[in-house]
């Protein structure tokens, strides 16, 4: 028995085992990928003009997730313990958000004067207002978005009877990379024009 | 009242991991935003339509090995030190193989999606290239500095579980950029 179980366990450790399972999934996230990459490409004018809006790039391609994986941690937890009510009155629910937009606003804000920092010594300069405007608005955007699809993703484990922390956070997380560099393209094209 | 102070409480508990992810990303966006890379940018148009692609997959690849091998460590399925134990073997083989595979991959898809859209690119071997350079280092830093990171914090009591997500964020930031820069570089020289 015992050595039955130390084969079955080491099939899971084969190469083929975890290459199979996990290239398809790289794969098809290069893909979506493409999609923020595309917005990128498209506005390579306004981005190879002002360098500084880089800076702001890896970031915003990290924090949504960030965001969003630990509002869905937190619901799927309440959701494991049975707690989880899907009810606006739940003031645990809107504790959580609120926890959320706070952190949001505190990096997006640091991020912005990070950045202008960054521009005066080694890009080329643009003005604080600019990048704190760009960098709040888009930063509060999309930890809007990452409440969203983390409510939306626990509500559907949860009716679907799904365990979230293997389906639905990392689908939030993804999602919110891939939304994070399109929603700062929108909100820079606005400002700057 | 009772909301507000436990909203304080979840943003003074995650803060600082926040924070640790916000350098990272700054340190990142510093080198992005350099002479040296937009120039690269421009020298080989289709690196940023696969930019996205490059930051975002690592932690998908990283973040695995890190979970696989903080559970093996949980169940005793291997030890908190480099040997040539078949199961460790085998996870760093499949990260090399994963890491890699879709570095070469986005390399293609960026150049195919151009083509399709008729638009300047630069030529496939430049940027598969560019990418199985700043892939290979990057697995390479990756790799060894994850297993030993959390080795050390196992051998020291802390769950890695909780150390994982942000060790592969930091490294990945900071490593993932660097790499891509040197790999343009040498790209400019060679092409």
């Amino acid at each position: 028995m015992a050595a039955a179980d130390a084969d079955d366990a080491l099939d899971t450790w084969t190469i083929s085992h975890i290459v199979g399972t996990m290239f398809p999934i790289l794969i098809g996230l290069s893909v979506l990928e493409m999609g923020s990459g595309y917005v990128l490409e498209k506005l390579q004018a306004t981005y190879l003009g002002n360098p500084t809006l880089l800076v702001l790039v890896p970031v915003m391609i990290g924090m949504g997730g960030n965001l969003g994986a630990i509002l869905s941690s937190r619901l799927s937890t309440r959701l494991h313990l049975g707690v989880l009510e899907f009810d606006v009155r739940d003031e645990v629910l809107w504790t959580n958000m609120l926890a959320i937009l706070g952190l949001a606003a505190t990096v997006f804000s640091a991020l912005g004067v990070a950045a202008w920092v960054v521009g005066q010594l080694i890009a080329e300069p643009m003005a604080l207002s600019e990048l704190l405007l760009i960098s709040i608005s888009s930063g509060m955007s999309l930890a809007v978005i990452a409440i969203g699809l983390s409510l939306a993703a626990t509500y559907v484990s949860y009716t679907r009877g799904l365990d979230p922390d293997d389906t639905t956070i990392p689908v939030v997380t993804n999602l919110c990379d891939i939304l994070g560099v399109v929603v700062l393209s929108g909100v820079a094209i606005v400002v700057l024009n | 009242m009772e909301g507000r102070q436990s909203a304080w409480r979840i943003y003074r508990e995650s803060l600082p991991i926040l924070v640790v992810s916000l350098a990272g990303g700054i340190f990142a966006g510093s080198v992005l935003g350099s002479e040296g890379m937009s120039e690269g940018f421009e020298r080989f148009p289709g690196m940023l339509l696969l930019l996205p692609a490059f930051l975002a997959t690592r932690g998908n690849v990283y973040g695995a090995l890190g979970a696989r091998i903080s559970s093996g460590l949980h169940q005793g399925m291997i030890d908190p030190e480099f040997s040539w134990d078949r199961r460790l073997v085998n996870a760093v083989a499949a990260s090399f193989i994963n890491g890699i595979g879709v570095s070469v991959f986005i390399a293609v898809l960026s150049w195919g999606i151009l083509q399709v859209l008729g638009r300047e690119s630069a030529r496939l071997i430049e940027l598969i290239s560019i990418m199985v350079v700043s892939g290979v280092l990057t697995s390479t830093t990756l790799i060894f500095g994850l297993l030993t990171l959390v080795f050390a914090s196992y051998e020291y009591g802390l769950d890695p579980d909780n150390l994982i997500g942000p060790i592969v964020t930091t490294l990945g930031d900071f490593f993932g950029v660097v790499f891509l820069f040197i790999a343009l570089t040498v790209a400019e020289v060679i092409f």
